[in-house]
């Protein structure tokens, strides 16, 4: 529990509670987005260099910029959906605080408070590049047919209808 | 290499260490960082100013005029004057503007654009942070700016802005992909994503020629490639579109005045000059000299003698292109530079396994070439030049 | 509570209030950013246990969390195309309004 851990924990829970919380989408849009910098700064701190600055990349740079480009297509911005909590929000926060509970209990309740942490451990990248080439490979290649079929699924999900003129 | 030369090369790291000496040892990692920090923020911040002044003189002799001739000696002081008028310009927020979501966008630009100087290296043994994966590290500190524009935009709530910030990020967005991809031939050579290690292969000779990146085919291509889509992320002409004075004003930053649209300027800059930096780096051989007699001469010269000649390469483009389309930049960028990274990526493939020689010189030329060609030809087909038909009322 | 207990902790955090917005928010957008909430803190999860647990040089959790982070991409483009297809016929993205298949 190191000064910079808290930091970047707050930082990372702040952002994802304001995330849920807020009313207008594109400044839950901007908290997600602080979270997601929280989060790979966290990568950062366990050591996963590739994984943190892959993180930002990929989330930052993208999952965020196609949410809010949605955001700007459906009018999500505009006067917003009064109310914003569906009907049976208390179901659904109870549901989440259960889950909460049970994983915490499970956590603290473990023996891994007792175990002897080891060193610090750097990734490099040129064993992630041979275990991806090498060990992973199969899961390589389905994940670049899976993109590519996400690819044209969306284009195709989001594309305009033609309009065919009799 | 001499004693005496050696020293002059490095002595900003002995400089540095000599002002370490005096500290404890638990202080000095945190101190160093520091005094780096500060030395790249006010190098590069000086070369921001210098380039505004050069750009303004550069393009008007381009175009038949002097420049800013009235400031100081033929004009060079105009950068202390732009600031003065910046700073003390009144600061005007729209009342309907978001206001925090304003404030923090040119804030998030020139963070973004100063954390990119972290991972370059400037001389032998100068780099901020020797990162295993430095040059991930770059691009994804770069793909922070495309949000910053975004903020922007949208919090002025203003239709221009918004509209000019939606070209803008649909333009980064489209040539971030050749940006990587035209690198990616370079991480495959080098076999390392970390600079110094990038730097310190291409600072070789075979005789007098050096091993730059630059000077194999798949190299060159990719450099080309490289500085076609890092003019594109930073909104430089000819992809000036969003921020086209003649057409939606100024595009995402309409409503910012004073120093908060001099920092908009000056992330602009620094956007051009790190992605110019990692060009350097990447194919121009960092600070290497580009012959094996010139090695004499620091090497922080170097690699500034190399961005100076990219960033009059910039203005140049700058004077001599006319803007380009949304629809024809966005086709150049799909349909032309995204085949031809792809290729080159093959290329640089073919490369590695034919044996060395001058087949593989030709082989690797006509495949970069045919397609290239190709490709140009299919772009121009799209343009449709049939004579206008006029159409009267009856 | 040693450090892992604690990146675990939070990871617990992370993935109960994303599952808190997916359940309770009305805009479709959002339950998509609480699902995208929920993956990141599984990848946490998996960091966590990479760095403190057996064989780091294995790079087990280093592979999943990058798999994890590609899928995730994915699924959120394929989740906004269908939330945009949605909008075109219903003009809202309001999910309490999607319930003409219910009963």
């Amino acid at each position: 529990m190191t000064v910079p851990f808290l930091i970047l924990a707050v930082l990372t829970v702040v952002g994802t509670v304001a995330a849920m919380t807020l009313r207008n989408l594109i400044h839950c849009v901007l908290a997600l987005t602080l979270s997601f910098a929280g989060l790979a700064a966290l990568y950062l701190q366990l050591g996963a260099q590739f994984v943190g600055f892959v993180q930002i990349l990929v989330y930052v740079g993208a999952v965020a910029i196609l949410a809010v480009f949605v955001i700007m297509m459906t009018r999500g911005a505009g006067p917003g959906l009064h109310p914003i909590f569906s009907s049976f929000w208390t179901v659904g926060s109870l549901v989440a605080a259960g889950v909460f509970a049970i994983l915490a209990w499970a956590i603290c309740a473990s023996n891994l408070s007792s175990r002897i942490l080891p060193p610090q451990t750097e990734a490099a990248v040129r064993p992630i590049g041979d275990a991806l080439m090498h060990q992973y490979v199969l899961p390589l290649e389905i994940m670049g047919l899976l993109l590519t079929a996400a690819l044209i699924g969306a284009v195709v999900l989001a594309m305009q209808e033609k309009r065919r003129t009799p | 290499m001499s004693e005496a030369v050696s020293h002059i090369d490095q002595i900003f790291v002995i400089f540095l260490h000599w002002l370490l000496g005096g500290l404890p040892a638990a202080a000095r990692p945190a101190v160093s960082a520091i005094i780096s920090v500060i030395a790249i923020l006010v190098v590069f911040a000086l070369l921001f100013a210098i380039t505004t002044v050069l750009e303004r003189k550069g393009l008007g002799r381009m175009q038949n005029r002097y420049g800013p001739n009235r400031v100081g000696p033929f004009g060079f002081f105009q950068p202390i004057a732009d600031g003065v008028k910046s700073l003390t310009k009144e600061d005007i927020v729209p009342h309907g503007a978001d206001q925090i979501v304003h404030f923090l966008a040119p804030v998030l630009l020139v963070i973004a654009a100063f954390l990119a100087y972290a991972v370059l290296p400037i001389g032998r043994n100068m780099v901020l942070v020797n990162l295993n994966a430095g040059v991930l590290y770059f691009f994804a500190v770069g793909s922070l700016v495309e949000l910053a524009v975004f903020m922007a935009g949208w919090s002025s709530r203003n239709k221009y802005s918004l509209l000019g910030a939606m070209r803008a990020i649909a333009q980064m967005i489209s040539y971030e992909v050749p940006l990587v991809l035209a690198s990616v031939v370079i991480l495959m050579a080098a076999g390392s994503l970390s600079t110094v290690s990038i730097v310190d292969m291409q600072a070789r000779y075979s005789g007098v020629w050096p091993h730059w990146f630059l000077f194999r085919p798949w190299g060159f291509a990719g450099f080309i490639l490289f500085m076609i889509a890092a003019t594109a992320e930073s909104n430089r002409s000819p992809f000036d579109l969003p921020e086209g004075e003649s057409e939606i004003i100024a595009g995402y930053y309409i409503e910012y005045s004073g120093f908060k649209f001099a920092l908009f300027f000056l992330g602009e800059y620094l956007g051009m000059f790190a992605t110019s930096a990692m060009a350097i780096t990447l194919f121009l051989g960092g600070w290497a000299a580009p012959f094996s007699f010139l090695t004499w001469i620091p090497s922080y010269l170097w690699f500034f003698a190399k961005l100076m000649v990219l960033i009059a390469v910039f203005i140049w483009i700058r004077g001599t292109l006319p803007r380009l389309r949304m629809d024809q930049l966005m086709n150049f960028a799909w349909q032309f530079m995204l085949p031809m990274t792809l290729i080159n990526i093959f290329v640089a493939g073919v490369w590695h396994f034919m044996p060395s020689g001058l087949g593989r010189w030709v082989l690797c030329s006509v495949l970069l070439i045919a397609p290239c060609i190709l490709l140009i030809g299919s772009l121009k087909q799209q343009k449709s030049t049939e004579v206008r038909k006029y159409r009267f009322a009856d | 509570m040693s450090s892992l207990t604690s990146y675990l902790l939070l990871s617990a955090l992370i993935f109960s209030i994303g599952l808190a917005g997916a359940l309770t928010r009305r805009s479709a957008i959002l339950v998509l950013i609480g699902i995208e909430l929920m993956l990141n803190a599984a990848n946490l999860n998996f960091l966590a246990f990479w760095r403190y647990g057996p064989h780091p040089e294995a790079l087990t959790g280093i592979m999943f969390a990058i798999f994890s982070i590609s899928i995730a991409a994915a699924e959120a483009a394929v989740g906004l195309g269908i939330i945009l297809a949605v909008y075109k016929h219903r003009r809202t993205t309001d999910v309490s309004t999607m319930n003409s298949m219910k009963g």
